[in-house]
């Protein structure tokens, strides 16, 4: 009885924890996504196949990745969720944390290299598993397009 | 070596098809990053581990696929995609293929 009881204890505390630790990450991550993307505005992040032919342009593929963990306070939630159906909340946030901020990581390397675009951005999303491990990567890659110095 | 996903490039034509270039990478961590994730896991944020992993292990993919585009005379691969798969608990496999291609300055 009392094991029971401690065990349901050792639940709520994680519960707690994960909800006051999770939150206040996601809170920063937040913005910290939108004084970057806001620094980052300039660059012009394209989905479309067919670059610009106003100039000649050095291509080179860029890339973010970000590997993004859940808290135990949103897998709780989440599975409490499933059992009903509907917007799975907690992991709409995560995952739209990790898109952008791939994102914010492509077009970082992309203003290393000077680019003027990045081209054809596609993602990709994946579930990394590892014994309990809940993850996902989000992983954005395009063409960045660099204005060639010589012929401008 | 000029590696793109783009299909068509402004100012060049291709002049010869050399086919599918492609390059594959599978790792996984050692059990001490596997254990300071999962700690992680109760509290969320990134896994910064799991990340320069995965991106070094893209890296090295890349790098595969260029040595076989050099190995058949390309000086560009065209239409480049990734794709991951997590094959097993703590190994994922990153795929890297595109169209190896000879380019001229029109």
């Amino acid at each position: 009885m009392t094991s029971l009881l401690v065990q349901a204890l050792g639940v709520v505390a994680l519960l707690v924890l994960g909800y006051l630790f999770g939150r206040v990450a996601e809170r920063r991550h937040f913005k910290r996504i939108v004084k970057r993307e806001a620094e980052t505005q300039h660059l012009p992040v394209v989905a479309s196949r067919y670059p610009p032919k106003d100039r000649a342009y050095k291509q080179q593929l860029v890339s973010g990745n970000v590997v993004i963990a859940s808290d135990y306070f949103k897998t709780f939630l989440a599975s409490l969720i499933n059992i009903f159906g509907g917007r799975v909340t907690p992991f709409e946030s995560l995952l739209d944390r990790a898109r952008r901020e791939s994102v914010l990581r492509m077009k970082q390397q992309a203003i290393g290299v000077n680019a003027a675009y990045v081209f054809n951005i596609k993602f990709e999303t994946t579930r990394i598993a590892s014994g309990r491990l809940g993850a996902m990567e989000v992983l954005a890659y395009g063409t960045a397009m660099i204005p060639s110095q010589d012929l401008s | 070596m000029l590696v793109s996903n783009l299909e068509f490039l402004p100012g060049r034509s291709v002049v010869r098809h050399l086919g599918l270039v492609q390059g594959s990478s599978v790792r996984s961590k050692h059990v001490g990053r596997d254990i300071a994730a999962s700690f992680k896991n109760f509290f969320g944020g990134e896994l910064r581990g799991y990340t320069e992993l995965l991106s070094d292990s893209r890296e090295e993919a890349t790098e595969r696929m260029l040595s076989q585009a050099k190995s058949v005379g390309a000086n560009a691969v065209l239409n480049v995609r990734y794709s991951t798969s997590s094959i097993a608990a703590g190994a994922a496999e990153i795929f890297v293929y595109g169209t190896a291609v000879e380019l001229q300055d029109d």
